[in-house]
């Protein structure tokens, strides 16, 4: 077992019924352990002869098969005991993206949680389900007790009566007596069945949660995207510093300028005064055009004001090809993480518009409950590489970021499809179905 | 010509007001949200609203919104909506709530005060004006199936013009050339997007505009 068990109870100043509501509820959760355990027995049993014959093609078939439901069902026992335990159990695998066949088996042979997983639907079929049986029978003998007298009275005489030598139990009232094992069973049952709950919870977490080398593992990840995010926002930073520098501010300059020379010469040269004055109007717009772009840049106006789907929208429509769109999504997610893929995407469309020659594009953005994926497809001339200096390698160091991916399939003479791919939640119910040709 | 203008910053609209009303307008009410504008075009018998895209309460696109809420209250009301940036989005979605009486332009156009006032008014008349940033994206975007495809390039250049809101005199100002040439080229335009040439001049001309959208 990975931790020991606080000195004082969070359950310390619990209320009896909401103590007695918690106990209703792991006695509900016991029975859901229970018959886990069938499930759990049969992918034991196959995979075990799976394993044994796994140099013949029907053993590697069976583990493609019954490997990712293993997977599925230590997902719902690490939801059982984070729910018990009051905590998040993160899943431990290898990312297994773009890999299949026979690279799936190499990934799952070198992957410990894999291995981790097996051990664990052992586990969960032996000592795991003597735990869940106890659990489960103490609620039992408590319902058992609760309804004896009405059980004595539905039953043909006799068939319940009970003779503890002393004292013979055979008539109706004298059923009322047992309720004294009713309050033995109740009191086993409110201190039990919470420890024993407990160690089944402690045990799937000690074997189903991540280990220290995938952790330390992911640490270094996410050290080194954040370290290239620093870079890549610095850089951006020093972009827009240098745009304002050249445009908005030199244009206010030379605004100054034209302004302090119309005033100079409004009293004697009325004439050259107003050609100045036009002069000054003419560099308030370009002043104001360079402003726009250095916004659009930071933070495009309608993103903020229609989220990713109306971006997108708005991106398709500027381009000078055809692009569909079809957005189907539930909601918006995190403001940086929409901001991501609005750059990413609208980088794959000046990809397309400049090299790829394609005479009309597809996306499509979907949001599969864990993940937010964008999906840009052209009908050009293919070829395109994240190692080709087009863009992509930024593209994809941004999604990293925020442990996004991208997938780029583009053979020579097309079509190219990108895929983005963002874990992300999407926040607020409002639905946004929105589809068109731009 | 009776105005309500809806811009949260008070120097914008102060500034608008006074541009407006130094060219014989009257500004009945200038107000800084779009919920106040929406009561104030319930109460006041306006001529045109000229409205801004972002306002509070959530400063997004409320004042584009309260366009088109107002022109589906009443249908046809004229509405100029100004932006510090144009979306062919929001163009659509404007050209999409009625047929003309509808303008969207940069704030910058405003500087030139002949032709935002022109502005005003032609949306006032029924006609249509839109930003020449978003009428150069169209252009650029015409695809080879679309009826645009059949225009010549003059003609291309013209419809430009005719979608900033620009009358024919205007554009044979632009284009330095005589009224007379501009109307044959419009006539022709009408022609090849199969537009009733019987019918009245100023709706015609948005359909031409919303033809182009659509190429």
């Amino acid at each position: 077992m990975s931790t020991t068990v606080p000195a004082t109870s969070p359950f310390e100043g619990e209320s009896f019924f909401a103590g007695l509501s918690r106990r209703l509820k792991l006695s509900v959760l016991s029975v859901a352990y229970v018959l886990l355990a069938v499930p759990a027995l049969v992918l034991l049993c196959v995979l075990t002869t799976a394993l044994g014959v796994a140099i013949v093609g029907v053993g590697m078939a069976l583990l493609l098969i019954f490997v990712p439901l293993n997977q599925q069902l230590a997902n719902v026992h690490r939801r059982l005991a984070g729910r018990i335990l009051g905590i998040h159990i993160e899943r431990p695998y290898l990312p297994t993206k773009s890999v299949s066949g026979f690279g799936l088996l190499k990934r799952w042979v070198a992957d410990p949680a894999r291995w981790r997983d097996f051990a664990w639907t052992y586990m969960s079929v032996t000592v795991g389900w003597a735990l869940a049986w106890i659990s489960f029978g103490l609620g039992l003998g408590v319902l058992w007790y609760l309804v004896f007298p009405f059980v004595y009275w539905v039953t043909p005489n006799g068939v319940f009566d009970m003779n503890y030598g002393f004292f013979r139990l055979d008539t109706q009232a004298e059923s009322f007596f047992e309720w004294i094992w009713l309050l033995v069973a109740f009191s086993l049952w409110w201190w039990l069945l919470p420890v024993l709950m407990r160690w089944r919870a402690e045990l799937d977490r000690a074997m189903l949660s991540p280990t220290r080398e995938f952790l330390e593992r992911r640490v270094a990840e996410v050290s080194q995207s954040r370290a290239e995010t620093i870079d890549h926002s610095a850089a951006e930073l020093r972009r827009i510093e240098r745009d304002l520098h050249d445009g908005a501010q030199a244009r206010l300059v030379a605004l100054g300028m034209n302004l302090g020379m119309a005033e100079e010469m409004l009293a004697k040269n009325p004439e050259g005064a107003a050609a100045m004055l036009a002069e000054a109007r003419a560099v308030t717009t370009s002043a104001l055009g360079d402003l726009r772009s250095v916004v659009r840049g930071i933070h495009p106006p309608v993103l903020a004001d229609r989220g990713l789907a109306g971006a997108i929208q708005a991106l398709a429509l500027d381009m000078s090809l055809p692009v569909s769109v079809m957005i189907n999504l539930a909601g918006r997610p995190a403001a940086p993480v929409e901001s991501a893929l609005y750059f990413a995407t609208s980088e794959l469309l000046a990809n397309i518009g400049k090299h790829s020659g394609a005479t009309r594009a597809v996306i499509e953005v979907t949001h599969d409950g864990e993940a937010l994926k964008v999906v840009v497809e052209d009908d050009g001339a293919g070829g395109a590489s994240i190692n080709a200096g087009t863009g992509l390698a930024g593209v994809a160091r941004r999604l990293a970021a925020f442990d996004g991916t991208m997938d780029v399939v583009s053979p020579v003479g097309g079509p190219t499809v990108v895929t983005l791919e963002v874990p992300c939640a999407l926040s607020s119910p409002k639905i946004s179905p929105s589809s068109g040709t731009a | 010509m009776r105005v309500v203008i809806a811009e949260d910053l008070a120097l914008l609209r102060d500034g608008l007001t006074r541009l407006l009303e130094a060219y014989d307008f009257e500004v009945v009410a200038a107000v800084e949200d779009a919920e106040k504008l929406g009561e104030v075009l319930r109460t006041h018998d306006a001529d045109i609203a000229v409205v801004d895209v972002r306002m509070p309460p959530t400063f997004t696109d409320e004042g584009l919104r309260a366009a088109i809420a107002a022109r589906a209250e009443r249908p046809g009301f004229p509405v100029l909506v100004l932006s510090q940036y144009v979306e062919q989005l929001y163009a659509r979605e404007l050209l999409g709530s009625g047929d003309g009486a509808v303008g969207y332009l940069l704030k910058d156009r405003v500087a030139d005060v002949t032709t935002f006032v022109d502005a005003v008014r032609t949306v006032a008349g029924g006609g249509t004006v839109l930003d020449p940033e978003v009428v150069s994206t169209l252009i650029a975007r015409a695809q080879p199936d679309s009826p645009i495809a059949r225009l010549t390039d003059r003609e291309r250049e013209v419809l430009g013009l005719m979608a900033e809101g620009r009358s024919n005199a205007a554009i044979a100002a632009a284009l330095f050339v005589t009224e007379k040439a501009i109307s044959k080229h419009t006539s022709n335009i009408f022609m090849k997007l199969d537009l009733d040439a019987d019918d009245d001049s100023n709706n015609r001309r948005v359909l031409a505009v919303i033809a182009y959208l659509q190429g």
